[in-house]
């Protein structure tokens, strides 16, 4: 354990379509139901951190005087690097009572401004920018047929992905997408970018969350039970998908899982429960492969056997992940609070006895990586 | 069929210039280490293996492979689509993104590891692209 502990935890009291919330109103609604759940209020804050926004712009909007800020921005996992941050600051003595936040109108875009895609002048905009690329679901998706080559990953596999996170769903009344879903089902979706069918990408969405940090030591003093941060990770390879070393597999999610887990000192076995950031069906392969779970080529069948789905031996995704949940653009913040509900044992569909959670988030398109390892108050 | 817009294209900058001037003259221009070798792209002018800045530019074969890509179903303006975004495999070892053109943009036609060559696509006086059709002509 690293002596630091989540001690609240709330997403914003509407998910899904808000449109009559601004961005910034985003992050403070979640930001004040966090506040509420640790039975604290702004001026108890003395660190901050977020992405999609500045510090300063949260701090101003909130009323907090911060000693410690960090604005790092790399994309959807950027909480999970907030929050190996924060451990460090308050650790180091430079902060007491961190809160991270995020908020996103992903979907009804009100209030969203700020800088989206890169120039013709960036080396993105230079080597990929001209070959008709639309976003995530023509380029995060690019190595899907040379791993399905290599691998013998079938589409079949590939579509239970977002079958078994649609099980989950069906057990979490806040879900965009509840009604289950068959393999057939994903194959009779529209097609946005061969081989990825409309089920197999994730949902555009509208929400926020936010987390509060503090040392161990004083968990005792709020009303939640306190979640403990056992092991950190975080790395970044490259802006251009194009360029990754291995098209099959995340050299970040290898560092920064690999990290995680060392730092945590737990091994593959320890782990109960399990998030991977899924803005499309193939992350979690990526996932479970790349933090060794399974060996390569095995993630596919791993998860069409059914291991991951509910009562299987490796919980994943339980809150039904981007494909079925939510997904607001910058995801890493829901998949950290189902590890914290798990944690807590308050989640919609608990994994009955889970004491470790681990919690893996991607930024960009595998440009960048953060991993938390979160456990119960027995693993302390 | 309605007119495409021009597509997205490319800023040089310093670093890259020689690249985009190589294309416009119908090369491929990559770049290797003197003190270790590599072979890298996109353009820089130092190694990304070892940090060295005694670099040189070359010229490429113009040859690769289909390492992996997707074909985009949604509509693009600048595309008469469905079509394909794929990774190059060059010769030389690099990848780099383009678009797969004299062939079918479908799953059968584009089959993974088939040999590419590269056809130079001009898109105005100062940017022309490098695009890859099946190697040996095109035949399909
Ligand atoms: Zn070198």
């Amino acid at each position: 354990m690293t002596g630091v502990a989540i001690v609240g935890a709330a997403e914003t009291t509407e998910l899904g379509r808000i449109p009559h919330l601004s961005q910034i109103q985003l992050h403070a609604d979640a930001a004040l139901n966090t506040l509420a759940d640790a039975g604290l209020k702004p001026s108890d804050i003395d660190g901050v951190a977020t992405a999609g926004a500045t510090p300063t712009d949260i701090v101003h909007y909130l009323g907090i005087t911060p000693r410690w800020v960090d604005g790092t921005s790399v994309g959807g996992c950027s909480f999970m690097l907030h929050v190996r941050h924060a451990v460090a600051a308050i650790l180091a003595g430079q902060a007491d009572t961190v809160l991270i936040t995020h908020g996103e109108s992903g979907r009804s875009g009100v209030g969203r401004g700020g800088y989206r895609g890169g120039g013709g002048s960036s080396l993105a905009g230079q080597f990929e920018g001209p070959y008709g690329g639309m976003g995530p679901t023509t380029m995060f998706t690019i190595g899907v047929l040379r791993y399905m080559k290599d691998y013998g990953l079938t589409h079949e596999q590939l579509a239970s992905v977002a079958v078994v996170q649609r099980e989950w769903a069906g057990r979490n009344p806040r879900a965009s997408w509840r009604d289950p879903i068959t393999v057939d089902d994903v194959f009779a979706s529209r097609m946005i970018a061969y081989p990825f069918h409309k089920l197999e990408c994730c949902l555009v969405t509208d929400g926020g969350g936010a987390l509060i940090l503090t040392k161990a030591e004083r968990a005792g003093d709020f009303p939640q039970p306190p979640v403990h941060i056992l092991g950190t990770g975080e790395s970044v390879e490259t802006p251009m998908v194009s360029q990754m070393q291995d098209l099959r597999s995340s050299r970040a999610f290898r560092v920064a899982g690999g990290e995680a887990m060392r730092t945590a000192g737990i091994t593959h076995s320890d782990v109960d429960h399990m998030m991977v950031y899924d803005a499309f069906a193939h992350l979690p392969i990526w996932g479970l492969e790349d933090l060794g779970f399974v060996a390569r080529g095995e993630a596919g069948p791993f998860i069409a056997e059914g291991n991951t789905r509910p009562g299987g031996a490796l919980p994943l995704n339980t809150n039904g992940g981007g494909l079925s949940y939510m997904h607001s653009g910058m995801y890493g913040m829901y998949a950290l609070q189902e590890s914290v509900r798990q944690m807590r044992g308050t989640a919609p569909a608990q994994v009955e006895g889970a004491e470790v959670s681990l919690c893996l988030g991607v930024g960009g398109m595998f440009a960048a990586s953060g991993c938390i390892v979160m456990g119960t108050a027995a693993t302390a | 069929m309605a007119e495409l817009k021009p597509r997205s294209l490319p800023e040089p900058t310093p670093e890259t210039q020689h690249f985009w001037d190589g294309t416009r003259a119908g090369e491929i221009r990559l770049q290797r280490c003197r003190d270790c070798g590599a072979i890298y792209f996109p353009p820089r002018p130092f190694c990304p293996e070892c940090g060295s800045r005694d670099v040189e530019v070359f010229v490429a074969s113009g040859r690769g492979s289909l390492l992996s890509y997707v074909i985009n179903h949604r509509p693009h303006p600048s595309f008469d689509g469905p079509y394909a975004i794929a990774v190059v495999k060059l010769d030389e070892g690099p990848t780099l993104l383009s678009n797969i053109v004299d062939c079918p943009q479908t799953p059968d036609a584009l089959v993974l590891d088939m040999p590419l060559e590269v056809v130079f696509a001009e898109q105005n006086e100062t940017i022309t692209l490098p695009l890859f059709r099946p190697a040996n002509g095109g035949a399909s």
